[in-house]
């Protein structure tokens, strides 16, 4: 049994008003510890809601949560302290922050969790460095920060918590390419620096495909399906029907591949396309110099 | 939680409620508070009650809506029955004890105030749900346009009234976001003494207001943009017009107070 495991959840916003809108159906997934995982699904599938779920922000309408074979809900006093083994970083986090120096505001989930002052200290300066936030910032008023940067205060705010399970809710949205490269790469940085359980939830599967290894795909309320990165690519149509893409790389050398073309790996991002294609032509070469 | 306060929410629907003029809507909102403060018999009342179901019922609103709405309340009728009860000192004497004394007076007064005040509520409720807070203040500005001529600023009252109210399912989805991601972080807002849980309600609050001061300067902005500038020469893209189902709702309304004014002379308290 994994680390994250749900029973026929379903979730329903609005029950008994004409607003009634079941956002997630009859979820069931198993998630192994250790993994990291992107979750996409089109515009309003629930991938939100489902998240909130892992947390217990949200009680499920049915169904259940377990999270560490304990079951979420099951003893209302035990909530508190599986959130803290669950870190949720919202959609824009920023939105969230409010204390007077960043410092502060990061401090705010460990010292909840009622940790000492040089523990908190110690994971403060920790997780600053892993997002990337260089020491004076630290006692700067988070309002003063540019978005990308606000963005990685509240980020390391749920990181220094050092919950057993990260997840991630849009967290490269509104972001310009380079802040977005730069949350990804702190996100597989933090995957191989703490090895624990990661869920990136995207609608952008460029992102999602060059950062996670398993991918839970999401539609209409319910997991259209959960598998490894190239089993997901390999059912392109349906993922364009569902108005999702697979990445632009990943198609132009399945073509290639149908031309042809021999290799091996599957492509998903550009950087490992142009290494390949490089040692490509560096064969080529070498049989016509043969 | 937070999504369950129902005043001031619009359920959308074709009935003939939901498609009366605002303003008539308003003017019978009106003269159903009349009735209910012209009425001083329970009959009058139940002409009242009468009035009021007709009208849930042909909104096709459910009932327990009307419920809904009161619930915010409750404390209020319990404090005003409380200080009816035990100051009110005529007919008979119920109950002595000490200081305090219960008349039958006390009693009929009670009940008599907590139904007119659970009524009041109950209509005006039904205002809203039947009416988009948009053409409510559309009526708004058309009945108070004719002071435009005192200088009397309709119009910029009536926006300032739109924006607020277009704000505030925005505000209460935000609070809602904002506690839920500090909850993920730990916060307590549940348990603890009076002053913690008042601290705890400082991360929520200060990002709120920085939310809401953003959303008003971009508001602002976007206004600009549209070369917003008064409501100088401005028209509108829905024109108010009243129907003949309009006129024949008001004369309900005048037959109900008219029944109200009758049953007052036939049956006293
Ligand atoms: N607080 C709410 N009240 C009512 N309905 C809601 C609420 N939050 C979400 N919904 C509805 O539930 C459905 C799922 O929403 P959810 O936010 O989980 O989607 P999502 O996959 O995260 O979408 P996005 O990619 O836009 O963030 C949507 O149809 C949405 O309209
Ligand atoms: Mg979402």
């Amino acid at each position: 049994m994994g680390i994250i495991r749900t029973e026929d959840l379903t979730y329903i916003y609005g029950e008994g008003t004409p607003f009634r809108k079941v956002a997630i159906d009859n979820i069931n997934i198993d998630i192994d510890e250790g993994e990291i995982v992107g979750v996409i699904g089109h515009t309003g599938s629930g991938k939100s809601t489902l998240m909130q779920h892992l947390n217990g922000l949200l009680k499920p309408t049915s169904g259940k949560v377990f999270i560490d074979g304990e079951e979420l809900f099951a003893d209302k006093s035990r909530l508190k302290e599986i959130r803290f083994k669950v870190g949720l970083v919202f959609q824009y986090p920023e939105y969230q922050l409010f204390e007077e120096t960043v410092y502060k505001d990061i401090a705010f989930g460990p010292k909840n969790m009622g940790l000492d002052e040089a523990e908190v200290d110690r994971r403060i300066r920790e997780t600053a460095r892993l997002v990337g936030l260089r020491e004076e910032l630290l006692a700067k008023s988070p309002f003063e920060l540019s978005g990308g940067q606000k963005r990685r205060v509240a980020i390391a705010g749920v990181m220094a918590m050092e919950p057993k399970v990260l997840i991630l809710d849009e967290p490269t949205a509104g972001l310009d390419p380079r802040g977005r490269d730069r949350i990804l790469g702190l996100i597989k940085e933090y995957h191989a620096e703490k090895g624990t359980t990661v869920l990136l939830v995207s609608h952008s599967m460029e992102d999602v495909a060059r950062t996670v290894s398993k991918i839970l795909v999401m539609s209409d309320a319910k997991v259209f399906m959960y598998a490894d990165r190239s089993s997901v690519f390999a059912r392109a149509d349906e993922l364009t029907s569902m108005g999702l893409t697979v990445p632009q790389v990943t198609r132009v050398f399945d073509r290639l591949r149908a031309m042809g073309i021999e290799f091996d790996d599957e492509v998903f991002s550009v950087d490992y396309a142009k290494d390949l294609v490089l040692r490509l032509l560096e064969k080529k070469r070498r049989h016509t110099v043969d | 939680m937070i999504k369950d306060i129902t005043i001031g929410q619009f359920f959308p629907g074709k009935s003939v409620i939901h498609r009366l003029d605002p303003r008539i809507k308003l003017l019978l909102t009106v003269m159903y508070i009349v009735m209910l403060f012209m009425a001083d018999s329970f009959a009058g009342l139940g002409a009242g009650i009468l009035f009021l179901l007709i009208s849930f019922l042909l909104s096709g609103i459910p009932m327990k809506m009307m419920a809904k709405s009161i619930k915010p309340i409750v404390p209020i009728i319990i404090f005003t029955g409380i200080l009816n009860l035990f100051f009110i000192s005529s007919g008979d004497v119920l109950l002595e004890w000490k200081f305090i004394k219960i008349t039958s007076g006390g009693v009929t007064t009670m009940v008599f105030m907590a139904v007119r005040i659970v009524l009041l509520i109950c209509g005006t409720s039904l205002l809203t749900y039947t009416t988009s807070p948009i053409t409510l203040t559309d009526a708004i500005e058309r009945i108070l346009s004719p002071l435009k001529v005192i200088k009397f600023p309709a119009h910029e009252i009536a926006m300032m009234m739109t924006i607020a109210l277009r704000f505030i399912p925005t505000l209460i989805e935000e609070t809602d976001k904002i506690m839920s991601a500090q909850k993920a972080r730990g916060a307590d807002m549940e348990t603890g003494s009076l002053i913690k849980r008042a601290k705890a309600l400082i991360p929520i609050l200060i990002p709120l207001f920085v939310s809401a001061f953003r959303r008003a300067e971009e508001l602002a902005l976007a206004m600009e943009c549209r070369c917003y500038r008064g409501g100088e020469g401005r028209t509108r893209l829905k024109q108010l017009r009243t129907a003949p189902r309009d006129y024949f709702a008001v004369a309900i309304g005048v037959a109900f107070i008219a029944a109200v004014i009758v049953l007052n002379r036939f049956s006293p308290i």
